[in-house]
């Protein structure tokens, strides 16, 4: 069953494509892994499906609901949940409080909200640390406050961008690992990635962006043999 | 209502505009660079009225030659300001930041009461006095050269600005500050001096104002909030935006208050203020 | 496993039982205290006290909990203190009820103002804000039917009348329904800043898109804090104008309203339900003495005092003067 499609979604800042007529759709269930250069308007796309930014033209359809030109609140509290490539904690909050405005949208309790809130910040293994703000926190634990935080909403589908960005090495696969343990929850999840081992691992579909275009569209193995992708993305990368 | 009493509206708003344009781009300069309002705007005007003042009654300085005085004063002040208080919250929250200025407007006012009374004062007999006739319009002469005088400052600013190294090496750390370090142009210094050019400017206002305006205490609440107003309007950071916004306002003022009733001349500002702030929030004429 | 059912075995609230004890304490002295025999001068500044805290507890709403500035709140104080006096002189309509008569007014009014105005964030707002506690000030100036520049003179009731909710022979009862609406705002604040309302709003104002991400209609919600903060701020107006009787605009319009409330929760720590009470507890007996000690020439010297006191706390201590107790003080340790 189809999550979410998306439909020739198009938008340009001043002159300049950033999407242009893209168009796919995720399986309920599945993870959609985004790449494409820097540039290629992956976050864009985001903002266009998460409503942050107005598409000019297409249509966005989740489940069987449109919610082309929806705010982002309406679409979050649908079950559409997301993070920042740059990260947006509420910094002077503790932990356990950044989940729990996430639990509210499906908990009115507080108690109840924070003992959902307590459950997510143990699945992503940051239990011993929800009393520590947000601004006390590494890189990796921000990235994972964030990943909890949409978790808590309890949503259908997640998009995530960047989660492997800007940590170090060392930290990569504990949060690979909880992308699949999260999937493993049955959630939907689109994520952007740089890093293509990592796509190529965690993706059951792949959706290669460049210069706003969508250019292949496939499972991983596909993919990676695509002449195009090859060309304007994996060519400058040792293609694994 | 005949013409002559709306070109006579049209004249004076223009003339007021222009220097509530020169106010604005001092505001505005300060913005730009630091993303600070500095809320004691409108008393470091009054500062300047004074500073006009006590030179004509205690030295006998008529205020067109203390003018230069003045302004050395005021970015004096302006210097101070950034010294002993904005360098301190430039990485505070916005919050911090304008609740400091806030009161440091409540402490040089209330000071400025304290030592000089809330009384009205004004300078008598300036040098620039009485008023020309053009046709059927009446201008001032101390009006009309306060405008120009903003104006001649204003272009000079403008000019300063975009074209002399130590302006380029402002916007350039206006747009990117730890940018601007990485090439050797130390922001403090930067931010020292577009304190001292941003006062500067009220100086030049303030004493030219001194010709002919009311100077106590509390004159420059009006101004400094018809300088929040252009700046809003004209694009917070931009400087020419403030010429356009500053003469709109004086235009908005002085019809508004011919036209409806004058005793609501800051309620006609306000709803022009929230129209576009609301409707055009990136100001009317964008940044630089 | 045992961590997580160890964290779900915390009580919700870290608040150490010391502190609440010594709450209650301090709520039982304040009752008592007019029994030791107060003289009218320190009833007065026990007034002010309980007065300036939900004033700036108003403040703290919308500021501090939904990081919206406003420096016109004193707009909402003014149509307080209007709304008793104008339906008590005009109608006869005792205070008690136009106390709440004022209450939704000023609520109205936020939802009107709130709705265009809360669409601007940061300077914009602030800026807006200012512009609008000087207009209402500018308006009633000149508005006739409420008395314009010379303002409201309340008949005065021979005798004291809980009716008309003037007393003339002691401040007594004044210090007591102070003190009541002093406690019930607090409370309503404190709880208020421990539910969900409170969480979101905290979230709009450490990231507003963010708090989008997450459900949260921000301008709605900016909106409803708001409302709160009017709401909060128009009783003590009311009461403000029974306890001195005679109101214009330049007193309870006066921009100085809203800087008190701005200076107070500053003082005592932003976004925190003690801020203002630290605040004004620290702020107003310094302002009334200044008065009595260095005044008389118009009242500048407390003004002076302060800015130096707002320019100083920015520059030191932005978290204001509760930041200065340590945090396990107030709370119980966590495991960290």
């Amino acid at each position: 069953m189809k999550i979410l499609s998306v439909e020739n979604l198009s938008r340009s800042f001043g002159g300049i494509k950033a999407n242009d007529n893209v168009s796919f759709s995720v399986e309920q269930g599945s993870i959609l892994g985004i790449i494409g250069p820097n540039g290629a308007g992956k976050s864009t796309l985001f903002d266009l499906i998460t409503g942050y930014t107005k598409a000019e033209s297409g249509k966005v359809q989740f489940f069987d609901k449109n919610i082309f030109g929806l705010s982002p609140d309406k679409i979050s509290n649908l079950g559409v949940g997301r993070t920042f490539q740059k990260l947006k904690p509420f910094a002077d909050q503790t932990l356990l409080e950044n989940v729990m405005i996430g639990a509210f949208v499906k908990e009115k309790n507080v108690k109840k909200a924070r003992d959902n809130a307590l459950e997510i910040i143990n699945f992503v293994d940051l239990i011993e640390k929800r009393h520590h703000f947000a601004k006390e926190l590494s890189t990796g634990q921000r990235k994972r406050l964030e990943m909890a935080r949409a978790m808590a909403i309890e949503p259908k589908l997640l998009l995530m961008d960047e989660v492997t960005g800007g940590v170090d090495q060392k930290t990569i696969p504990g949060l690979v690992e909880l992308i699949k343990k999260m999937k493993k929850t049955g959630v939907t999840i689109i994520t952007i990635e740089h890093n293509i081992n990592i796509i190529m691992e965690i993706s059951d579909n792949v959706l290669a962006l460049d210069q706003g275009k969508s250019i292949a569209f496939g499972p991983p193995r596909e993919i990676q043999k695509n002449k195009q992708v090859i060309d304007s993305y994996l060519g400058t990368f040792d293609a694994a | 209502m005949t013409s002559e009493i709306i070109l006579q509206a049209i004249v004076t708003g223009l003339m007021m505009g222009l220097i509530y344009a020169l106010i604005a781009a001092g505001l505005s300069l300060i913005f730009g660079l630091m993303e600070i309002v500095n809320f004691a705007h409108g008393e470091h005007l009054m500062l300047s009225m004074f500073s006009s003042f006590w030179l004509w009654s205690l030295f006998g300085l008529d205020p067109l030659f203390s003018i230069p005085i003045t302004i050395l004063l005021l970015a004096f002040c302006g210097v101070i300001t950034h010294y002993f208080l904005i360098r301190y919250i430039l990485k505070a929250k916005m919050l911090i930041q304008i609740c400091a200025t806030f009161g440091l407007s409540i402490f040089i006012r209330s000071i400025a009461q304290l030592l000089w009374t809330p009384d009205f004062r004004n300078v008598d007999k300036p040098l620039l006095e009485g008023r020309i006739e053009l046709g059927s319009v009446f201008i001032g002469q101390p009006q009309l050269y306060a405008s120009l005088v903003c104006l001649v400052a204003f272009v000079g600013l403008y000019l300063f600005v975009t074209k002399t190294e130590t302006g380029l090496a402002l916007q350039a750390t206006a747009q990117d500050r730890h940018a601007a370090e990485v090439l050797g142009i130390p922001s403090n210094k930067m931010f020292a001096i577009g304190w001292a050019i941003g006062l500067g400017c009220v100086g030049v206002a303030g004493g030219m104002m001194a010709n002919y305006f009311f100077i106590f205490t509390d004159v420059g609440i009006n101004f400094a909030l018809f300088a929040f107003v252009a700046v809003a309007l004209g694009g917070f950071g931009s400087i020419i935006g403030c010429l356009y916004a500053g003469i709109i306002i004086g235009l908005v003022e002085s019809l508004g208050g011919l036209l409806i009733d004058p005793s609501f001349k800051l309620l006609y500002v306000f709803v022009i203020y929230l129209l576009v702030v609301i409707y055009k929030p990136q100001g009317l004429f964008g940044r630089y | 496993m045992d961590k997580l059912i160890t964290a779900k075995s915390e009580p919700l609230w870290n608040t150490n039982n010391k502190v609440v004890s010594i709450v209650y304490g301090l709520i039982t002295l304040l009752f008592a205290l007019p029994l030791f025999g107060l003289n009218s001068f320190y009833l007065h500044l026990f007034i002010m006290i309980f007065m300036h805290a939900v004033m700036a507890q108003s403040w703290n709403v919308i500021a501090g909990f939904s990081g919206q500035i406003s420096l016109g709140h004193g707009a909402f104080f003014g149509i307080g203190a209007y709304a008793t006096s104008f339906f008590y002189m005009q109608y006869g309509v005792t205070p008690w009820i136009s106390i709440f008569i004022g209450i939704f007014i000023s609520g109205v009014f936020a939802v009107l103002i709130g709705i265009p105005m809360l669409r601007l964030s940061g300077h914009y707002f602030a800026i807006a804000t200012l512009l609008i506690g000087i207009s209402f000030q500018v308006v009633f100036q000149r508005w006739d039917l409420v008395g314009a520049a010379s303002g409201l003179w309340v008949t005065m009731t021979p005798e004291d009348s809980w009716i008309a909710l003037q007393f003339h022979s002691s401040k007594l009862p004044y210090y007591y329904i102070f003190l009541i609406f002093f406690l019930i705002s607090f409370f309503s604040v404190w709880v208020l800043s421990r539910s969900k309302l409170g969480y979101r709003l905290r979230a709009i104002r450490d990231d507003p898109q963010a708090a989008l991400s997450l459900g949260i209609n921000v301008s709605n919600y900016k909106i409803i804090a708001y409302v709160i903060s009017a709401m909060i701020m128009a009783p003590m107006g009311s009461l403000f104008a029974q306890y001195i009787l005679i109101i214009d605009p330049d007193r309870v319009f006066n921009i100085e309203i809203s800087i008190i409330v701005l200076l107070i929760t500053v003082l005592g720590g932003i976004g925190n339900v003690w801020g203002p009470i630290i605040g004004a507890s620290i702020l107003i007996p310094i302002s009334e003495y200044s008065r009595i000690y260095l005044g008389g020439t118009g009242g500048a010297v407390d003004l002076i005092l302060y800015g130096l006191i707002l320019m100083i706390i920015c520059v030191f201590r932005p978290n204001g003067l509760i930041s200065f107790i340590p945090k396990d003080i107030l709370e119980r340790k966590k495991q960290r």
